[in-house]
């Protein structure tokens, strides 16, 4: 906790600007009442006088300073909210966490009630519980803050109730942990970050709320007066003295933003997103190369160096080529920069990244540059690790897989439709036609893998990108789409760039593994020297031994002999 | 597969006793879906016992039902030789101490906000989970997944995956329970770190007496680490016996179909 | 159903709470019905004629049957029926707030999604602070802050629209205006951070794979995925918004509800204030049941998820 307020990213403009406001704010609610509160409160014959030298803002229609007067209000505004908000964190956390605790039936019918409550605008439960209490001081405060409660405590339960699926309160529970002790050992410590961004919205919705309760004159009663009320008092005189009405609002709107702009910068800092810095690529000018006499590889990347710019190195100048119809396999643990390389080479680098190299091209178009993207999408084809998030959830499947037959080769619909439906069946999906106007939940995660490895072969690629495409797969399931990948390579000639954590996924499919260990090739190897065990590097080694293998009693089948 | 055989082991396994923790005739289910149909199972004493299959076969269900944290329908869950369902309040408590669970994802296993320390001495004492008093037995659950005593007065935020996994274990194994659960443990880790704990797990052997159900889809950890395997299939136990028996003559056409799906394995083949 | 439900029981809830209102006043509500320096013994006639006098479950019942059949009482100060003066009032208050949501969400979902494509990945930061700064500063000035400062630049002072009242289509401006603004700035936050979330998941990496132009990629990929939370979210915002109106036509002098509620309040008069909350609670259960409604109609997994099959 303490080493973050001395990190320069926890200062941000916003949290620098919220923080000083906020600082300002506190000293003047301390001091303004001790120095101003003669010339806020004492009747003088110098009413509704014009703003001068001597009265920044103006004076009320008993000569007081209109300055001072917002100035000297600020303490009691500030208590007024601070109270109100208090109240409805600390009821909405205890009552949100006595939720969670109790039984099954009780929380049900207790989180029905609060979902009525939240869909109720609180300023008008506010104003039921000020009609009932005589305006005042402590009424405001005691009203907006009940009126706060449902939603906070609707907030905690939610909260509460994601942590409590959390395993670390899972396991807490079969240990015999109890409820109570679970809700302040782990459940409050882990939640008492998005706690503390959300009180500060509770303290800047209540600010609204208690000024326009006394803005419409069942708050603070004269002859106290806070922010609303000023501004009720300026009201009046709108179109005699319009410039009552600007101190107050800006106390108000300074005290809001304040909380604000510190709420948003703790989020922010508590969102990894947020702190993303954006990199521009420089892109080369020529979409193609020229492609010398002689080369006759598909893919050939040479010195390709990828890096968080200015601060870490994660693929260090690797070089390599691919030929037409060669299945390459990466092959590293996770950090290794494999599926940083395949994405470079596919044209789709992570956008905080930068990418550079002596050259990368695939055919004749230029990675480094930005190519056709027709042509890209024809001649690259890229299918995903983790099937249950790669299709867009709102559309059915027929409109997704056609989308590059559509857009890039300008086939109509119909035509588009009849041959996804072929290359649906060709990979054994079922009912293809029905699956076309399925959404995607509704097919199995093995299902719309195939589907995805259907719609990359439609275009006839020259090279197919593979970035772990059976890692979320059962091993059956997986066996079938390696299977399949198999075939495109038998019947199409397709080169393919497959990465994978897995060294025996790789010897069954690819012709060269290339083994990766932190954003550097340590080791290249073809298919036959892997199956041998003929590998030179003590990385490959060790990857070699730490993946069991499985013992049937049986030697393999040695490749090329005859299978039954 | 004759499932008559699978109850007879079991009924044998009741008669002796020498079980950890057993099913019998468990059925689960949500709502329509029947998750597990008929499943008996013991698991022996002192064994560490593989239960395969893919997702959807019911085998991470079975073992959130072992530890009480889903309800059977119907049939028996006996932990030692008491039927856990018919248990309430206190007796139940201190039943659920005899089974213990080690989650897939060591990331989210262990509460962002305690030490190593905190998180071992509220397995062994829930009420006071007091570090230093506890400071020997503490020491000594670290030294079992060869961690630095040093290691109790660290976040898990310090540690890496492989070593989150070891504290979640040395966890587990605190209260020498009857039965460890251990759901897909190795599944999250890079293969390295995987080694690591597989050669953890072995190295375990005849140190520990709690018995070990294995959850796994990986057929050749499995191998590595257990003495018996138990192969589930759409809700039922399709076949199960000691992992060389299996392995090498599996009876059921999944069990082979299974075998034969892993890379490297001499059915394996992509034509 | 399960919507039908919660609207019974936010009904149900809402007579309870209306009704509570008055045994809970401080002070006798005969003697405020009776109006000041009413005798005792006028007091008691009004007790006995209102019904105050009889065992609170009966009171209830009394209220309650009422409310079914559209009775809600007469107000104490004018003798107005209360349905007949919520009748009156309604279509004021509904003109502006629907006018209001119609522009609130014509406004700040485009904005959203044009601030969370044009910030992505840590984009214009300039634009991002900026951003931030405008809608924060907007949402942290109250309506009635807005309302006033709209008053005193375009009513007072370059004197375009009328400052109060209802009388004209022109007068309907500055209190829209006022009512939309702060709402306009949280909603496109949501549809920001929405939109920014969207961007992040896998099947828009799978629609750049596609090579798909940016505005298909956002109309097809993006928009369809940011309903369900930017409508859940803004139905809540835009019934709170009932509360915003309250304070609203208080500035602008506006005769809808919120002015009659606030009239209420000032001279304590309890049938009125029952009626009109009784009212804008429904009117904000019925935004979120809506809300629910069109969700449940547009959203796929609601519409395939029987025809599930393996």
């Amino acid at each position: 906790m303490t080493s973050r307020f001395r990190s320069r990213e926890f200062w941000t403009p916003a949290m620098a600007t919220g923080a000083v406001l906020l600082i300002a704010l506190i000293l003047i609610a301390v001091l303004a009442p001790l120095t101003l509160k003669q010339a806020a409160e004492q009747l003088t014959p110098n009413a509704a006088q014009e703003p001068s030298a001597a009265h920044w803002l103006g004076t009320d229609d008993f000569g007081r300073d209109l300055l001072a007067r917002a100035l000297v209000a600020t303490r009691l505004t500030l208590l007024m909210t601070g109270g109100a908000a208090a109240i409805t964190v600390l009821a909405g956390v205890v009552i949100g966490l006595a939720i969670w605790l109790s039984g099954r039936r009780v929380r049900e019918a207790a989180l029905r009630v609060l979902e009525t409550a939240v869909a109720y605008p609180s300023l008008i439960f506010a104003l039921v519980i000020a009609a009932v209490l005589e305006p005042g001081v402590s009424s405001a405060v005691i009203a907006i803050g009940i009126a706060g409660i449902p939603g906070f405590a609707r907030i905690t339960a939610n909260l509460a109730s994601s942590i409590s699926s959390s395993e670390y309160v899972v396991t807490a529970r079969l240990l015999g942990v109890s409820p109570v002790r679970i809700a302040l050992r782990h459940m409050l410590p882990n939640m008492a970050e998005p706690l503390l961004i959300l009180s500060a919205t509770v303290f800047a919705l209540s600010l609204v709320e208690i000024s326009a309760l006394s803005f419409i004159g069942l708050g603070v009663q004269s002859p106290e007066y806070d922010f609303g009320r000023l501004l009720n008092d300026s009201l009046g005189a709108l179109y005699t003295q319009p410039v009552e009405a600007v101190g107050p609002s800006i106390m108000i709107a300074i005290t809001g933003l304040s909380v604000m702009l510190i709420g948003d910068a703790l989020a922010a800092h508590a969102d990894p997103r947020a702190k993303r810095r954006f990199f521009r690529r420089a892109l080369q000018r020529n979409r193609t190369v020229a492609v010398p006499v002689g080369d006759a590889a598909l893919v050939r990347v040479e010195n390709l160096r990828i890096s968080i710019p200015g601060r870490q190195e994660l693929v260090k100048g690797i070089s390599f080529a691919i030929n037409p119809g060669e299945v390459v396999a990466l092959v590293g643990e996770s950090g290794s920069g494999k599926s940083l390389t395949a994405m470079a080479i596919a044209g789709l680098p992570s956008e905080d990244l930068a990418v550079e190299a002596d050259g990368v091209r695939v055919g004749d178009m230029n990675m480094l540059a930005e190519p056709n993207q027709s042509r890209l999408a024809k001649e690259i084809s890229i299918v995903y690790q983790d099937p249950g998030t790669t299709f867009n959830p709102s559309l059915r499947m027929g409109s997704q897989l056609t989308e590059v037959l559509r857009t890039h080769l300008g086939l109509g619909g119909a035509k588009a439709r009849n041959l996804i439906t072929e290359a649906l069946a060709a990979v054994n999906i079922t009912e293809p036609a029905k699956r076309l106007r399925q959404h995607p939940h509704e097919l199995s995660g093995g299902m719309r893998q195939r589907a995805m490895i259907a719609a990359s072969i439609v275009t006839s690629p020259t090279l197919i990108v593979a970035d772990e495409p059976t890692t979320a797969l059962d091993v059956t399931v997986q066996a079938e789409v390696l299977r399949q990948f198999r075939r495109i390579h038998r019947e199409q000639g397709t080169a393919m760039l497959f990465i994978s954590h897995d060294l025996g996924v790789v010897e069954a499919l690819c012709d060269t593994v290339l083994v990766m260990k932190s954003g550097e090739i340590v080791e290249r190897l073809t298919s036959g020297q892997l199956a041998a065990r003929n590998v030179h590097h003590p990385y490959t080694k060790a990857l070699l031994a730490a993946i069991p293998v499985l013992d049937l009693g049986r030697t393999p089948v040695v490749a090329g002999a005859e299978t039954p | 597969m004759n499932p008559h055989t699978t109850l007879a082991v079991a009924e044998a396994a009741a008669a002796t006793a020498t079980y950890a923790a057993a099913v019998r005739q468990l059925n689960v289910s949500f709502g329509s879906a029947h998750v597990l149909k008929d499943v008996t199972l013991a698991v022996p004493a002192g064994r560490v016992v593989g239960l395969v299959g893919e997702s959807g076969s019911g085998k991470s269900t079975l073992g959130k039902t072992l530890v009480g944290i889903n309800r059977p329908t119907s049939g028996e869950v006996l932990i030692g030789n008491k039927d856990f369902t018919m248990v309430r309040g206190k007796a139940r408590q201190q039943m659920r101490r005899e089974v213990q669970y080690i989650p897939q994802d060591p990331y989210s296993s262990l509460s962002p906000r305690r030490t190593t320390g905190q998180t071992l001495a509220e397995a062994l004492d829930p009420r006071g989970a007091d570090p230093v008093k506890h400071g020997d037995a503490i020491a000594a659950a670290l030294e079992r997944v060869k961690l630095d005593p040093s290691a109790a007065d660290k976040y898990p935020h310090e540690f890496s995956g492989g070593q989150r996994q070891r504290v979640a274990i040395a966890r587990a194994l605190m209260l020498e329970p009857k039965l460890v659960i251990a759901d897909e443990i190795t599944s999250a880790l890079d293969v390295s770190v995987q080694a690591d704990i597989i050669g953890l797990l072995q190295g375990m052997r005849g140190t520990v007496d709690s018995a070990m159900l294995f959850i796994s889809h990986n057929l050749a950890v499995v191998q590595e680490v257990c003495d018996d395997v138990v192969v589930m299939f759409q809700g039922r136990i399709v076949e199960q016996g000691t992992i060389d028996a299996v392995y090498r003559d599996p009876q059921h056409d999944y069990t082979r179909k299974l075998l034969a799906s892993v890379p490297g394995s001499p059915d394996f083949t992509l034509d | 159903m399960r919507r039908l439900g919660g609207l019974l029981l936010s009904f149900v809830v809402l007579v309870i709470v209306t009704f509570l209102i008055v045994p809970l006043i401080p002070g006798d509500p005969a003697a405020i019905a009776a109006g000041e320096g009413a005798s005792p013994a006028q007091i008691a006639t009004v007790r006995a004629e209102l019904g105050l006098d009889l065992p609170l479950l009966t009171q209830f019942l009394n209220y309650a049957s009422g409310v079914l059949r559209l009775d809600m009482g007469a107000s104490f100060i004018s003798g107005e029926a209360v349905s007949a003066l919520i009748f009156t009032r309604f279509p004021f208050t509904a003109e502006i707030a629907l006018l209001a949501i119609v522009l609130v969400l014509a406004v700040a979902v485009p904005l959203g999604m044009t601030m969370a494509i044009l910030t992505r990945g840590g984009r214009s930061r300039w634009l991002d602070t900026g951003f931030n700064f405008v809608t924060s500063l907007v949402y942290s000035v109250p309506q009635y802050v807005v309302a006033t400062l709209l008053v005193v630049v375009f009513a007072v002072t370059l004197r375009w629209f009328p400052a109060a009242g209802a009388a004209t289509l022109n007068s309907m401006v500055l209190p829209t205006a006022a009512l939309m603004l702060g709402p306009a700035c949280v909603i496109s936050r949501i549809v920001r951070r929405e939109t920014a979330a969207v961007l992040e998941k896998d099947y828009i990496r799978t629609a750049r794979g596609w090579r798909l132009s940016v505005l298909r990629t956002n109309a097809r990929y993006v928009l369809p995925n940011l309903v369900t939370t930017t409508l859940t979210l803004s139905g809540l915002i835009l019934a709170a918004q009932l509360g915003g109106a309250v304070v609203i036509e208080t500035v602008f002098a506006w005769p809808g509800l919120g002015q009659g509620i606030v009239n209420a309040i000032l001279q304590r008069d309890y049938p009125v204030i029952r009626g009109i909350i009784l009212v804008l609670g429904l009117l904000a259960t019925l935004i979120i049941i809506l809300v629910d409604l069109i969700l449940a109609i547009i959203d796929p997994r609601n519409l395939g998820g029987t025809t599930h099959d393996v």
